[in-house]
């Protein structure tokens, strides 16, 4: 008990940087996945080839690849970031790609007939998508949404790769000092603890949205 | 009174209506008759403005527009064959969104239009649900009343007996008449005689009277 004491500190610093990256990339990769899925519809095909090439690139390779990538090798040809930023980008644009996929597929999902409703009692487009189509999209996505998030949860742990101190890293500083697998067991139940509060949420979200059908 | 003239619709080659011209009197219903596939859903959204057509001109009120105006196709109301409420929103909610977004209509006025409407097409108890509650007579009518809530002067009906019952297909007739008695122009799109039978003041055969 006394050697938890020891190795508290690390980790509850170490969870402050995991929910750092964490909510950063939920607040930065929704608006950003919602516009690639509209501009996957766009009329241009020089828009929809550029989206398409960013969400290839982005789900073709390893995020730990990105990761050293946006940090390193930006930084090698003059573009600076930092540690905690490189990896908030990195994040960001990532997880844009993964849900930018899941919203289109939400969006094919709302008939044409709600378009045209729309469109009949003279919504702008603006109006229709936030008013009739978002709404609908919304509930669609919930579930595959939450799979991200909790894939999200734990890929915050590959922040070491640049040096920055998650959970997972503190955890490890700390078995190493002590010779001792505990903090590897604190950390894991940690990350459970967490999916489990992701769960939550999303299964009340579902709930809610639930009235309708 | 509406005049349309010189209408034309065409898919690649494929004509679907060429130099077609309706008439609509105020107050009339307007049955436009037809087998399936020949064509009249596909002018009743050339209307609403959901189609373009290659020409067309309309006369409303001695005003000349293009068919596709939104000037002229807003005045168009249209009640869809599967209905297409919101599903996410309420009987009531789904009436109030084009008056409040569009109309930019206050919440309260919004609020006692819908419960007008409502209660004439003896909705008042579903106002609260949402359209999975629903039967389709019901739908229907909320399809109405949604319309109805922009002021259109004419409401379009896309085969509007389709998949209703009896007694669902006598309300609606119930509730075109009362609307013709208030002065509100119709036009009816159907394959369902009997039924234009009884709402018909004028019939437009599509397929005599068109050419392709």
């Amino acid at each position: 008990m006394e050697n938890v004491m020891t190795f508290l500190p690390g980790i509850l610093s170490g969870l402050q940087m995991t929910l750092g990256v964490f909510f950063i990339t939920i607040i930065g990769s929704i608006p950003l996945g919602i516009l690639a899925s509209l501009a996957m519809k766009s009329p241009y095909f020089i828009v929809r080839w550029l989206v398409n090439g960013y969400i290839w690139i982005m789900r073709g390779t390893p995020l730990l690849l990105q990761l050293i990538f946006i940090y390193y090798g930006l930084a090698m040809v003059g573009v600076p970031f930092g540690r905690f930023e490189a990896a908030a980008f990195a994040f960001i644009i990532n997880y844009a790609a993964y849900l930018a996929e899941i919203f289109r597929g939400g969006l094919q999902s709302v008939p044409q007939g709600q378009f045209d409703a729309a469109q009949v009692l003279g919504l702008s487009k603006m109006q229709t998508f936030f008013k009739v189509i978002l709404p609908q999209v919304v509930k669609i996505v919930v579930p595959s949404f939450g799979n991200e998030v909790v894939n999200l949860v734990k890929d915050t742990s590959l922040i070491y790769v640049i040096g920055l101190g998650d959970i997972l890293r503190a955890g490890s500083i700390a078995a190493a000092r002590d010779v001792t697998l505990v903090p590897y067991l604190l950390v894991g139940a940690v990350y459970l603890l967490m999916t489990a509060v992701v769960t939550i949420i999303l299964r009340g979200s579902e709930k809610r949205l639930n009235v309708w059908r | 009174m509406i005049k349309i003239d010189n209408l034309s619709k065409q898919y690649g080659d494929k004509v679907i209506f060429n130099d077609l011209s309706l008439t609509l009197n105020d107050g009339e219903i307007l049955a436009i008759l037809g087998p399936s596939g020949i064509g009249k859903t596909t002018l009743i959204k050339t209307l609403t403005g959901l189609e373009e057509a290659q020409s067309g001109s309309v006369v409303m009120d001695g005003q000349e527009f293009a068919i596709s105006d939104p000037q002229f196709t807003s005045q168009i109301g249209l009640i869809f064959q599967d209905f297409n409420l919101f599903p996410h929103l309420t009987v009531q909610e789904n009436i109030m969104l084009a008056p409040l977004t569009v109309k930019k209509m206050n919440r309260t006025d919004a609020e006692e239009k819908t419960n007008d409407l409502l209660a004439k097409l003896g909705l008042s108890e579903q106002a609260t649900l949402y359209p999975y509650q629903l039967s389709g007579g019901q739908k229907q009518r909320v399809g109405i009343a949604r319309a109805l809530a922009m002021d259109p002067q004419v409401i379009a009906y896309d085969e509007p007996t389709s998949g209703l019952d009896e007694k669902a297909t006598e309300q609606v007739v119930d509730v075109m008449l009362t609307l013709k008695k208030e002065g509100v122009s119709q036009i009816v799109v159907t394959h369902d005689l009997p039924f234009a039978d009884k709402v018909a003041d004028e019939t437009f055969d599509f397929e005599q009277e068109v050419q392709r």
